[in-house]
């Protein structure tokens, strides 16, 4: 049954490309209504997708993109409205039956056991066999057929976790190839990708897109839309906003579609006046409990007034880094200076030492470090300053002041919705961090260490925390921003240091840099001649 | 020498009928939590298949039906466990807790009300219990020194549930490790998101997993209330539930690594049964006591990190509801 309506869909994708056509379209989706309680995630969506295509969906957090593509993968069933799937009216209530439609999905989060080996992870659900040794067999011959097709090389008897995402990425495509998904869905496929690894994604897509595979792309990234995609459809709040030709529109109307209105890129403002080094790091060395090098031997400044960018892809030290300078890991080689405070391994010092050392710290993870979810603004906006003689004038917190304080913070920051009381986990992504940069930047701090300031934040938020963190900067705090976002690294930075493995291969000016080299030195394939020992020639050129 | 070899394959011997309800109920709980639940309750369904199945075996007579009862009631335990953990998303320790004590507390109270005996149940004879089995040519192999030995005094003449026990490791390991079922059920313990998008219900899988615990531990209450003792005792598990749990932690929830963990659990109690009245050169005679206390002291000392890092499932203890 899912193999005839796949077929159909290949011909008449291949044979028309007119949108009106029926025939033509590999899925169908017509006024899908879902709420959640009060929020309406979806409000009568409407979706053509020709067959044989590569589909964008963009929008901005919240707006309803991934509900929208739980409802078509049967995570969650609409409350209204139907699919259709090559022409044919379908009930997805459950995963099984849209793997049985021929519906494949790529999650962001990878829908893998770690302990499992490739092979196993890819039979898991549809093995042939009672028995695991023949379904292997089958499944083996299979995915060698479907691996010389698409270039989707992966070592079948790898254990997945010990894969890089790149690779854990190509075994959820193969996964879905596997149980013969006609229709594949990427949710933010390139999130987790060096550049270098999301060109390779691109190929295999395109290579599936030839063999007639219709694929629908999600994602809040709007070149890598340009890129690869025919058409592409805009939600905000909900709704469907647009439906383009990829030919036909510009980066700039999309982003506009999706805020609802014009968006400008920051400002590239140069820095005006730098002052002395105030963080100096001097062969720095964090070691994991096994003794593992995680930040390894590293040596950088940042002067006052200027913002230093850390490029690379995550999980390559930039984490452990922010914690040492943070406070929260100790030293376990080497010394850092920070406005004139010591720390060694010796002379350790702790996140409460580096508030009154005038250090802000805006962690990666604001859920895991920067807010407790559970707290209201008034709460979080003194987390870590809690102590604070203003907050406490006797015995007790004057939460009279709190609250004036909260007040005052989120009118200047513009945190939204303008509500003391309300709990930080009902806020937005973008609501969040700004309320975490109110608190820190309000401290008129000499050092701000910040980690991915606007990951899942809205495009509108991130132009006004990026104009945040450069006045900030030109008030002379010296800032160190880890991002693995080129373009905001490139957006920000005066300065561009690139880690590998824990190691700074490379540290320039931004003039110096560009997207292209600063992809190839994340993935540490800088130098084309010879890959190892580029990193190590990179990194003394970097140093010296 | 002689008397050596004997008292070192007596003490095997009885190290295989001591760990036999351990093994049964390392199993079970493999089963259960390698699916992401976490059984603390193998006590409690242990208690009652043991106090269901000497019951049954003094009204009826027949060990079979006890057997069966016994395994019926443990089940049941199981179902209600799961029905907390799994389809209303209770906490897995708290839900194991109160079969617990539930467990221990109704085979008291029912024992008392139906036998009058402070909570024990009737003495049964013979023909109402597992007896010991002797293997073909045992008596004859008796002969023949050592390895006739070994055959005659520590492999043969066990109770037949004893060499169930056994076998449960080998068919545990090979539906784990080599079926679809077990493929999946790892899966579900690790990742029950991927499980689910794969389009296989993760409910359904974790109530197998939860029905096979209860069935095996529904065995090893029944062994140790009519195939190894003669009748029901209140509280007579003692911590067994406990021990086998931690032999599943040692094992780092696999089936052989679990089989040894719990066989030395069981040397040491069959060691500290032997050492009864033994006196010992230079120490005198050896408090049974301190024997006795080994396998709990060697729990927490093994646990507190001597055997390396054991690695859970990933989901274990967390009940899976989709997000949002």
């Amino acid at each position: 049954m899912s193999d005839m309506i796949s077929d159909t869909a290949t011909q008449d994708g291949l044979a028309g490309e007119s949108p009106t056509n029926h025939l033509a379209l590999a899925i169908e989706l017509k006024n899908i209504n879902k709420s959640f309680g009060a929020v309406r995630a979806n409000k009568n969506v409407n979706l053509p997708v020709v067959a044989g295509t590569i589909h964008g969906i963009v929008g901005e957090n919240g707006a309803g993109k991934s509900t929208l593509m739980s409802i078509l993968y049967g995570f969650y069933e609409a409350d209204r409205g139907e699919v259709f799937i090559a022409g044919n009216k379908v009930r997805i209530d459950s995963s099984k039956a849209a793997i049985k439609a021929g519906i494949g999905m790529v999650h962001q989060h990878f829908m893998l056991v770690d302990t499992f080996t490739v092979l196993e992870n890819i039979m898991l659900g549809a093995e042939s066999s009672p028995l695991i040794s023949n379904s292997a067999i089958e499944a083996t011959s299979i995915l060698e057929h479907l691996a010389d097709n698409y270039g989707l090389h992966v070592r079948l008897s790898a254990i997945t976790g010990t894969l890089p995402v790149g690779e854990q990425q190509r075994v959820e495509i193969l996964k879905a190839l596997y149980r013969r998904a006609r229709i594949l869905i990427l949710d933010e496929p390139t999130g987790v990708l060096t550049p270098s690894e999301t060109d390779q994604l691109f190929e295999v897509l395109k290579a599936l897109k030839n063999e007639g595979v219709t694929i629908l792309l999600i994602t809040h990234k709007l070149r890598e839309i340009m890129a690869i995609t025919d058409c592409v459809s805009v939600m905000r709040h909900g709704e469907m906003i647009a439906h383009r030709k990829t030919s036909e529109t510009s980066k700039e109307e999309l982003a506009e579609l999706m805020v609802g209105r014009k968006v400008f890129d920051s400002l590239n403002r140069p820095a005006e006046k730098i002052g002395p080094a105030s963080v100096v790091v001097e062969n720095l060395t964090v070691l994991s409990s096994q003794n593992v090098p995680l930040v390894d031997n590293i040596s950088f400044q940042v002067r006052a007034g200027e913002i230093v960018g850390i490029a690379g892809v995550s999980g390559n030290g930039q984490s452990e880094l922010l914690d040492v300078l943070n406070g929260i890991r100790p030293v376990d080689q080497g010394r850092i200076v920070i406005n004139g405070r010591e720390i060694t391994p010796d002379h350790p010092f702790d996140p409460a030492e580096a508030r009154t050392l005038k250090i802000a710290h805006v962690p990666e993870d604001r859920h895991r470090m920067g807010l407790v979810t559970k707290f209201d603004a008034r709460e979080s906006i003194i987390l870590g300053y809690q102590r604070l003689t203003r907050y406490n004038p006797g015995m007790l917190l004057d939460q009279q002041v709190v609250n004036d304080e909260c007040n005052r913070l989120m009118a200047l920051f513009d945190v939204r919705p303008h509500q003391p009381e309300i709990k930080s986990a009902n806020m937005s992504g973008g609501n969040q961090q700004k309320l975490i940069l109110a608190r820190e930047i309000d401290k008129a701090p000499t050092e701000l260490f910040v980690g991915q300031p606007t990951r899942g934040v809205d495009i509108g938020a991130i132009e006004f925390i990026h104009e945040q963190l450069l006045d900030l900067r030109d008030t002379g705090c010296a800032i160190l921003m880890v991002s693995v976002e080129l373009d905001e690294i490139m957006q920000l930075s005066d300065r561009i240091i690139v880690m590998f493995e824990g190691r700074i291969v490379a540290d320039m000016a931004r003039e110096e840099a560009d997207i292209k080299t600063l992809g190839l030195m994340m993935a540490n394939a800088h130098d084309t001649t010879d890959a190892d020992h580029g990193a190590q020639a990179t990194s003394s050129a970097g140093e010296s | 020498m002689e008397d050596t070899f004997l008292f070192v394959v007596l003490t095997l011997d009885a190290m295989l009928r001591v760990a036999t309800p351990l093994i049964l109920c390392a199993m079970a709980g493999l089963f259960s939590e390698r699916s992401g639940i976490v059984d603390i309750s193998l006590e409690g369904k242990m208690l009652v298949a043991a106090f269901t199945s000497a019951t049954v075996a003094a009204l009826t007579g027949s060990p079979w039906l006890a057997l069966f009862a016994g395994v019926s009631m443990a089940t049941m335990m199981s179902l209600i466990h799961g029905f907390a953990c799994i389809t209303h998303n209770g906490n897995q320790v708290v839900s194991g807790v109160a079969i617990n004590i539930i467990a221990s507390g109704l085979t008291a109270v029912l024992g008392n009300a139906w036998f009058h005996r402070g909570g024990q149940t009737p003495s049964l004879p013979s023909e109402a219990r597992f007896m010991p089995i002797e293997l073909p040519f045992a008596e004859a192999a008796g002969s023949i020194p050592i390895i006739g030995t070994i055959y005659k005094e520590m492999i043969s003449g066990h109770n037949g549930l004893v060499y169930v026990a056994i076998a449960m490791v080998l068919i545990t390991w090979w539906v784990i490790y080599r079926t679809r079922f077990g493929l999946r059920l790892r899966a579900v313990g690790e990742n029950p998101q991927a499980v689910d998008t794969a389009g296989i219900s993760v409910a359904w899988l974790r109530y197998r997993a939860v029905l096979i615990c209860g069935l095996l531990t529904g065995i090893a209450g029944t062994y140790l209330a009519i195939a190894q003792n003669a009748s029901f005792v209140r509280d007579m598990t003692a911590g067994q539930g406990y021990i086998a749990l931690a032999a599943l932690i040692f094992g780092k929830w696999k089936p052989w690594h679990a089989l040894g963990a719990c066989l030395m659990f069981g040397l040491l109690d069959a060691v500290a049964i032997r050492m009864q009245g033994v006196s010992v050169q230079l120490i005198g005679e050896m408090p049974v006591q301190l024997i006795q206390t080994m396998p709990y002291i060697l729990t927490v000392v093994l646990l507190a990190g001597f055997i390396g890092k054991a690695i859970a499932p990933k989901a274990i203890g967390i009940p899976y509801v989709k997000e949002r």
